[in-house]
C-alpha cells in the first residue's frame, strides 16, 4: 500500500469487482484469487470465458493456472526483476503509451534507464522464466486496450515488497493502462475489513482518510473535532512493536480481535515478546492463542451480532447488521471499546455509543467518505471516494488526475534486491507460506466450524515429487521442517504443485504453525514481513 | 431497442433479449425450473412454452430469441394443459414427501403442484431409486427429487469453472454425478444448492433445523474476505441456522465454502462468554465480571502511561471488525491515551 500510495496518491484498488469481466487482458501475480478472493476469481474465470487473456505469475501451480493463456512460474522473490524485464521488453518494441506517459505521468526518463539492464535473458537467470515467455508476457500485456493488474501478499511479504508494488505500478502506468473503468492496479485485500481499519486510521502515521499524524495542519484539524491535544510522532507499526516489547519500550497492549501470536512470522519471537509486556489485554471471541497470554481477557461480538460497516477490497462500504444477541456476557466491541474510554476519559468519551453517530463523525472528518449516511449504504452500499450526499460514489479511481501534488502518477526506479535468506546447503528449500480455500488466516473461525475442519483437517507441506523422490518422501509421511528460527512436524504432501526446491506450508494450523518457522525480516518501507520466502530444510523422521 | 406484442401488450425489449426476458422485463409471469438469468438458457424443463404467431408449435420462450414485430401468446388453455403434464411428468418419477422434506415452502416443483392442482397423477408408476452415497461434509444430495434441470451441473461449469459434475445416461436412467460416478472434485461453493430448485441438493448443516421460512432473515456483509459478499444469516433464536445470498446483490448470490457453510463458529460452544482475568502472573485465566476486568485494564494502562508515558502503550486494532469499532478503538489510543501506536494485521 505504500508503494502505490507513493506513486498515485492512494493505495487501494483502482478499479471495481465489477468491470473485471470486461478486462481484455488480465495479469495476476502473487494472488491466489480462487482460493483466497473466491468470488473475484469468479469474475476472472468470467472473463476469460468472455475471450479476455489471463497471464498467471506465480512460483506456484495456482487453480488459476488451468485458466491462463501464459503461466509464469518464476522463484519465489524475484517478482520486480520479472515485472521490470516486461517493462524493459515494452520499451525495446515500443509498446508503451508515449501519450499516457507524457500527459499523466513523471520521472519517466530516470525510470527508462533504471530498466536498461533488465533485459529478459538476465531475468531468466534470476527469475526462471524462458526469455521468450517474458516477451510473450509484455506483447500480451501492453497489446491490451484495457488490462488489469491484480496481486496479493505473494508480492508483498517480502523484504522488497513495497518495491514489487511500485514495480506493478510502474507497468501500468507505462502502457496507459490506469484511470479506466476496466483498467488499473488492483491489490486483493485479505480480511473483510482490511481496507477499512486502513481508512478508519488504524496506521501509526495516520488519522482517518489517510491524513497524516506528522502534518501540523492535519494534527490541528483533529485536535480540535476531538478536543484534546494529539501527538505529532507517528507510531510503530505491528512489525516494530514486537521489537519494542522485547526492549521494554512497549509495556502494555490493547489487542482487538486479532491473533498475532500465530499470523506474525517467526512466531516464538513474537510469543517472546508479549510475554515480556507488563499488561495484555485481548478482545476476541475466541480464546486465541494470544489471548492465552493475556492479563485480560474481554469476550467480544461476532459479525453476526453487531451494527456497523465493512469496506470490502474494491472500497465498497457496506451495512453489517446484527441477526442475533451474543453470548452469555459478551458484549459488543464498540460498547467495551467505549467502556474503557469511558473509564480513561470520562469527559472526552462521555457520548453515547452508536455505529451510526461514530460513522457520521468519521465522515466528518475524511471527505473521502463525507456523503455517506447510513441510509444511504441499503443494498450494495457505496464505493468511495463519495464526497457529497448526492455523489454515486466512485467504480474506478483517477480518472482525471491523480491525487498527488501536481496531479501526475510518479515512475519508480525499481532496483534488483534479493530476498533476505535464501536456501543454502544447510537449508536447501525455498519456504513460501499462504492460504488454503477451505481456512482463513489463524483459523479462529474456520477451524472451529465442523463442515471446513472435515474438508481441510490437519496441515502438510506440499514438496515436489522430485524432490520426494531424492529424499525417499512418500504422500503423507510425517516429516520434520526447520528454518534458524524453529522447527515443526508436519505431513507430506507430494505435488507439483510446487517447484523443485520450493515447499509450501498454510499458515491456519497452529499444530504445525508455518510462521514457526517464517523470518521477521522487514521490508524497510512498509515495515511487512518477508512470510513468503525463508530457508528451510526438510527432513524424514526417525523410524 | 425492438418492439413486440406478448399477451396483446406492446412491449420493448433490447436487441438480444429472449422472449422469457421480454416477458419478465413486463411483468408477465412464465413458470421456469430451469431457467436462471445468471446462466445461460438451456430450454430443459419445456415449461416456459408459448404461442409464437405464424409458427405451429410452441417454443420455450428461454431460448427463442424476441424479433420485431413477434406476437406472443404466453399462456391459453392448450400452453396450461402441456405445462400441467410437464409437471405431471415430473411428479410421476418424484417422492412427492414435502411434509418430510427440508425445501417444502422453498421449492419450485412444489409451487408448480400447487399452481396446477395435482394431487392424482395420471402418470404414475415406476419411479427411480437413486442410492445415494455422500462422503462430504457439506452437501446433501437426494437424487430422487431431482428434475434434471441441469442447474446444478451448469453452475458449476459456467460460473464456477469447475465441472465436478455432469450428466450421465440417458431418459428414466439419467443421473447427475461426478465423472465414473467416483472421483468428486468439488470446491464445496455449494453455488449447486443455491439454484436447485427441488430438495434434490441442500446443505448438511441445515437438517434438523427450521425450514428456510421458519427462519428469521438478516442482510449483512460476510465476515471472510475482502470480496464483500452480501449474505443473508437465516436465523432461529439465537442460532444462526443458515447462510444465503440474493441474487440481486453485486456478488449476484454467489458465495464461497466459508461465507456459505463456514459460519457454525458463530454459536461455536468455544465462544468466550465472561472476562477472564489473570490475577497474578504465571497463574491460570479466571472468570471476572465486567467492572473487575474494565476497572483493572483503565487502572493498568494509567499506571503505564503515567510511570513510561504513553508511547509505551501500544493497539492493534482488527482488520475483521466494523469501521465504526476501528474508528473508536484510534481515538482511544490517540485522543484518550495519547499515542500513535495503532496498526493491525493489514501486513500479515
Amino acid at each position: 500500500m505504500a508503494g502505490l500510495a507513493t506513486k498515485f496518491g492512494s493505495g487501494a484498488m483502482t478499479n471495481s469487482v465489477e468491470g473485471i469481466s470486461r478486462n481484455d487482458v488480465l495479469f495476476v501475480i502473487g494472488s491466489n484469487t480462487t482460493e483466497n478472493h473466491p468470488i473475484i476469481g469468479l469474475r476472472m474465470k468470467e472473463a476469460v470465458a468472455g475471450g479476455a487473456q489471463l497471464i498467471v505469475a506465480d512460483p506456484r501451480r495456482i487453480p488459476l493456472v488451468k485458466f491462463a493463456t501464459l503461466w509464469l512460474r518464476h522463484r519465489p522473490g524475484t517478482d520486480s526483476v520479472l515485472l521490470n524485464a516486461i517493462m524493459n521488453v515494452i520499451l525495446a518494441e515500443g509498446l508503451e503509451d508515449k501519450k499516457f506517459i507524457a500527459d499523466r505521468t513523471e520521472g519517466y526518463a530516470e525510470f527508462v534507464e533504471s530498466l536498461a539492464t533488465f533485459t529478459p535473458e538476465f531475468a531468466e537467470g534470476v527469475t526462471g522464466v524462458a526469455a521468450d515467455d517474458i516477451r510473450k508476457a509484455a506483447r500480451i500485456y501492453a497489446g491490451a486496450g484495457n488490462a488489469g493488474i491484480y496481486y496479493a501478499m505473494g508480492i508483498t511479504q517480502h523484504t522488497m515488497g513495497t518495491n514489487n508494488v511500485m514495480a506493478v505500478g510502474n507497468l501500468a502506468m507505462l502502457t496507459g493502462n490506469l484511470g479506466k473503468d476496466a483498467a488499473g492496479v488492483n491489490p486483493l485485500r485479505g480480511q473483510n475489513n482490511v481496507q477499512g481499519a486502513c481508512d478508519m486510521g488504524c496506521l501509526p502515521g495516520d488519522y482517518p482518510g489517510y491524513q497524516k499524524v506528522s502534518n501540523p495542519a492535519v494534527q490541528a484539524k483533529f485536535e480540535k473535532a476531538w478536543g484534546k491535544s494529539l501527538s505529532p510522532k507517528p507510531g510503530l507499526t505491528a512489525s516494530e512493536m514486537t521489537g519494542a516489547m522485547l526492549s521494554g519500550d512497549l509495556r502494555a497492549m490493547y489487542i482487538f480481535g486479532e491473533n498475532p501470536a500465530l499470523s506474525d512470522p517467526n512466531m516464538s519471537h513474537s510469543i517472546k515478546a508479549f510475554k515480556a509486556l507488563d499488561f495484555l489485554v485481548v478482545q476476541d471471541i475466541f480464546l486465541t492463542e494470544t489471548a492465552e497470554l493475556a492479563d485480560v481477557v474481554l469476550p467480544g461480538a461476532s459479525f453476526a451480532e453487531k451494527d456497523g460497516t465493512f469496506t470490502s477490497s474494491e472500497r465498497r462500504v457496506q451495512r453489517v447488521r446484527p441477526a442475533i444477541a451474543s453470548p452469555g456476557e459478551a458484549k459488543n466491541d464498540l460498547a467495551i471499546i467505549h467502556e474503557v474510554y469511558k473509564r480513561i476519559d470520562p469527559a472526552a468519551a462521555a457520548f453515547d455509543v452508536a455505529a451510526a453517530e461514530l460513522f457520521a463523525e468519521a465522515a466528518s472528518l475524511w471527505p473521502g467518505i463525507a456523503g455517506m449516511q447510513y441510509d444511504r449504504l441499503e443494498g450494495d452500499g457505496l464505493q468511495w471516494p463519495c464526497p457529497t450526499v448526492d455523489h454515486p460514489g466512485t467504480s474506478y479511481l483517477f480518472q482525471e488526475t491523480f491525487p498527488r501534488e501536481g496531479g501526475k502518477a510518479l515512475f519508480s526506479n525499481v532496483p534488483y534486491v534479493v530476498s533476505d535468506e535464501l536456501p543454502d546447503s544447510e537449508y536447501p528449500f525455498l519456504l513460501t507460506t499462504g492460504r488454503e480455500l477451505f481456512h482463513y488466516h489463524t483459523g479462529t473461525m474456520t477451524r472451529k466450524s465442523k463442515g471446513l475442519n472435515a474438508a481441510a483437517s490437519e496441515p502438510f507441506i506440499e514438496i515436489n515429487p522430485a524432490d520426494a523422490a531424492v529424499l525417499g518422501i512418500s504422500d503423507a509421511e510425517l516429516l520434520s521442517v526447520s528454518s534458524r528460527r524453529g522447527s515443526i512436524k508436519v505431513k507430506a504432501r507430494v505435488s507439483d504443485i510446487v517447484p523443485a526446491k520450493v515447499v509450501f506450508i498454510p499458515f491456519h494450523y497452529k499444530e504445525a504453525a508455518a510462521n514457526m518457522l517464517t523470518s521477521d525480516a522487514l521490508d524497510p518501507i512498509s515495515k511487512i514481513m518477508e512470510a513468503k520466502v525463508c530457508a528451510v530444510r526438510v527432513e524424514k523422521q526417525a523410524a | 431497442m425492438i418492439s413486440l406484442t406478448i399477451d396483446d401488450k406492446k412491449i420493448e425489449a433490447p436487441h438480444g433479449a429472449t422472449v422469457l426476458e421480454a416477458a419478465r422485463l413486463a411483468k408477465i409471469d412464465i413458470p421456469t425450473l430451469c431457467h436462471d438469468p445468471r446462466m445461460k438458457p438451456f430450454g430443459a424443463c419445456r415449461l416456459c412454452i408459448v404461442d409464437i404467431a405464424g409458427l405451429p408449435r410452441p417454443v420455450t420462450s428461454c431460448t427463442t430469441p424476441a424479433t420485431e414485430g413477434m406476437v406472443v401468446t404466453t399462456s391459453s388453455p392448450r400452453l396450461e394443459r402441456l405445462r400441467k403434464t410437464t409437471v405431471e411428468l415430473l411428479l410421476s418419477d418424484h417422492p412427492n414427501d414435502c411434509m418430510v422434506c427440508i425445501q417444502a415452502g422453498d421449492c419450485s416443483l412444489q409451487d408448480l403442484a400447487y399452481r396446477y392442482g395435482i394431487r392424482d397423477n395420471r402418470f404414475s408408476g415406476a419411479v427411480r431409486q437413486h442410492k445415494r452415497v455422500d462422503n462430504n461434509p457439506f452437501i446433501l444430495r437426494d437424487q430422487d427429487k431431482c428434475v434434471l434441470c441441469g442447474l446444478c451441473v451448469r453452475v458449476c461449469d459456467e460460473v464456477q469453472g469447475v465441472g465436478a459434475i455432469g450428466y450421465a445416461n440417458r431418459g428414466f436412467e439419467s443421473d447427475i454425478c461426478p465423472p465414473f460416478k467416483k472421483d468428486l472434485n468439488c470446491e464445496f461453493c455449494g453455488q449447486c444448492v443455491s439454484v436447485c430448485p427441488t430438495g434434490a441438493l441442500t446443505a448438511k448443516m441445515w437438517v434438523g433445523q427450521p425450514r428456510l421460512d421458519g427462519l428469521q432473515p438478516t442482510e449483512t456483509t460476510c465476515t471472510y474476505c475482502g470480496c464483500g459478499c452480501n449474505v443473508t444469516l437465516h436465523t432461529h433464536g439465537n442460532k444462526v441456522a443458515r447462510v444465503s445470498s440474493r441474487s440481486d446483490n453485486h456478488n449476484r448470490g454467489w458465495l464461497c465454502v466459508k461465507g456459505r457453510f463456514g459460519y457454525d463458529f458463530i454459536n461455536s460452544p468455544e465462544r468466550l462468554t465472561t472476562p477472564l482475568i489473570r490475577r497474578q502472573k504465571g497463574g491460570a485465566l479466571e472468570p471476572a465480571g465486567w467492572d473487575e476486568a474494565l476497572d483493572l485494564i483503565t487502572s493498568r494502562l494509567q499506571s503505564v502511561k503515567e510511570q513510561y508515558g504513553p508511547d509505551a502503550i501500544g493497539g492493534l486494532a482488527s482488520a475483521r471488525c466494523t469501521n465504526e469499532e476501528n474508528y473508536l478503538f484510534q481515538k482511544l489510543l490517540r485522543a484518550g491515551i495519547g499515542t500513535n501506536n495503532v496498526d493491525h494485521c493489514a501486513r500479515y
